[in-house]
This record gives C-alpha cells, structure tokens and sequence, in this order.
C-alpha cells in the first residue's frame, strides 16, 4: 500500500521561505501569482493491507514526528 | 553543583558547554548520549547547540524523539533543572518540554553575531543573579530561531512571566514574535534559549555577560 502525506503551514503562520518564492516566481515574469505557502509531501509504503489500520497509523505518525502540530497541519492520502 | 550535558550527532557547541559549566560549577558535567536511557543524579542538565541529526524534518525532530529526551522529560517533572541552548531549545519545543516553535529566521539568512538581550523576568531560577530589566549582550548562531507560538500560548506566557529574555534595542536577528529569545515552562524549571550564554562567560570571550545565568541555574553566588 502507498501513502501520500502533504503536511502545510497553517494559516497565520509566517511562511518566509513562501515569501521569498513568491517574490522570485514574480521576478520571473509570472504575472497573477498571489500567496505562495510551501510545504512538504511523504511517501510513504506500508506492507499491511488493512486501509483503515493504515489510516490510523498513518496520522499517528504525522501526530508524533512528521508534522509539528504547533504550526503544520497535515493530510493523508492512501492509493 | 553536578550537571550533566546531553550528547546527540550533529551537535557543535558541546563543548563549549562542558568548559562552561567546568569552569562555572567546578566540575565537570557528566556526559548521556542519545541512545542513554538514565541520566544520573544531577542538578542540571544542558542540551547544547548544533545541527543535530542534520536539522532534517525539522530542527530537533528527531533528537526530540531519542531515548534520552524521555529521560530528560522524566527529570524535568521531577524538578531538576533543564537548560536549551539553540538546538537544544529547538529540541526542548519539539520535545513538548516548552511550548510553540521554532522556525527559519524571517531574513533566511543563518545569523551569527552579537544581539542584546533583556531580562524579563529576573525572578526565576536562571535569571535571579541579573537585575530586573538588565541588557546583557550574547552571541548568536542560528538559522531556524523565529519563535512562533498561537494567540492564545503566546498571551498565557507572556501572562504567566514565561518570557524571560527578550532582543533588545532593535537586535532581534529572526524574526521572533514579541521579540522573545528564551521562555521557560509552567513550573520554571526548563529554560530553552536561542542565544549562546555558554560563550560568552569569560575576559577570553569579550565578557561574561552569560556567566549568571550559569550561576543562577545551579545556584552558586555571583
């Protein structure tokens, strides 16, 4: 089974890395780009077969290390 | 005074710290690696600072997640005092031994320099040898120091007196919400801290601006 986990700034939080893209992408001539957040994707393989086992797994594992929950949120995504 | 400091891979600044509580309480510290699940009976312990684990994921994710940070977790309920310095505060809020986060610098840029720093709150166990309101200088080195936390921590720590050393005189290098440099918890017995104290402790250094934090922290008069 294969996971896809996408962890995000929340909203409010200063995202200066962000900033800095969105200042670049307009520096490129990219007209219309409004607020750019970045973030990070996980794939993640598990080898059992129970989705729901997986699920539950899944956002254990962003609740104790993938994401710091202070200022990330996260989504799981399983194929 | 016994102390002991806390050892990870990536860690730069270890060393720094052993002269300093050496030189400071007189002897020298007891060392714990990361895969250590007892620390001995000390006094304080320090978590220094560095690049541990490579700052992968996140600034001390993953030293947070070692053995040893249990058994620091484990003394620090039971009172004995905890010291974090850059990394290690970074470890310590990872940890969820002090609350909010630490992000990249607003510059994006690593920071090394002197910065002013005020007291606080000269009424805790690491601030009690400085004067209220004190501007003392330290040095910092650091690329993820941004200290963040939600509304409603930030207005209970500020509330609570939890923010014990500030950037003063327009030296903030970060970015830092409220201008804050170190925080303690609740019960005052962890003190995390972007600054470097630990260098800046004798004449060799330029000062000994940090010297009574150390003094504070194990008790030994100024």
């Amino acid at each position: 089974m294969k996971a896809r986990i996408t962890v995000t700034l929340k909203n409010g939080v200063l995202d200066p890395q962000g900033k800095a893209i969105e200042h670049a992408l307009s520096g490129l001539g990219f007209d219309g780009v409004g607020q750019v957040r970045q973030g990070k994707v996980f794939d993640v393989e598990l080898t059992g077969t129970d989705k729901a086992k997986a699920e539950a797994d899944l956002k254990a594992m962003c609740d104790k290390l993938l994401a710091n929950t202070v200022i990330e949120n996260y989504a799981v995504e399983i194929a | 005074m016994k102390s002991a400091v806390v050892l990870l891979p990536g860690l730069n600044r270890d060393r720094d710290m052993i002269a300093a509580l050496t030189k400071i309480s007189g002897q020298a510290p007891a060392t714990v690696w990361q895969t250590d699940t007892e620390i001995p009976d000390v006094d304080l312990i320090a978590i220094p600072g560095g690049f541990s684990f490579g700052d992968y994921l996140r600034c001390g994710a993953i030293a947070a997640r070692m053995p040893v940070m249990r058994a620091v977790a484990e003394k620090a309920a039971k009172g004995v005092t905890v010291i974090g310095v850059c990394n290690g505060f970074q470890i310590l809020v990872e940890a969820g031994l002090l609350p909010g986060a630490l992000m990249r610098n607003a510059s994006l840029k690593f920071v090394c320099r002197q910065v002013k720093l005020e007291i606080a709150n000269a009424n805790t166990m690491f601030t009690r040898r400085y004067q209220p309101g004190q501007i003392i200088r330290s040095p910092v080195a650091h690329h993820d120091g941004n200290y963040f936390a939600d509304a409603e921590t930030l207005a209970r720590i500020e509330g609570e007196g939890q923010v014990v050393f500030r950037y003063a005189e327009n030296t903030n290098p970060n970015g830092s919400i409220n201008d804050i440099a170190g925080i303690v918890n609740d019960k005052g017995n962890v003190l995390g801290l972007m600054p470097h104290p630990e260098n800046l402790i004798e004449a060799a250094h330029g000062g000994e601006d940090g010297r009574a934090l150390f003094q504070s922290a194990l008790g030994i008069a100024a």
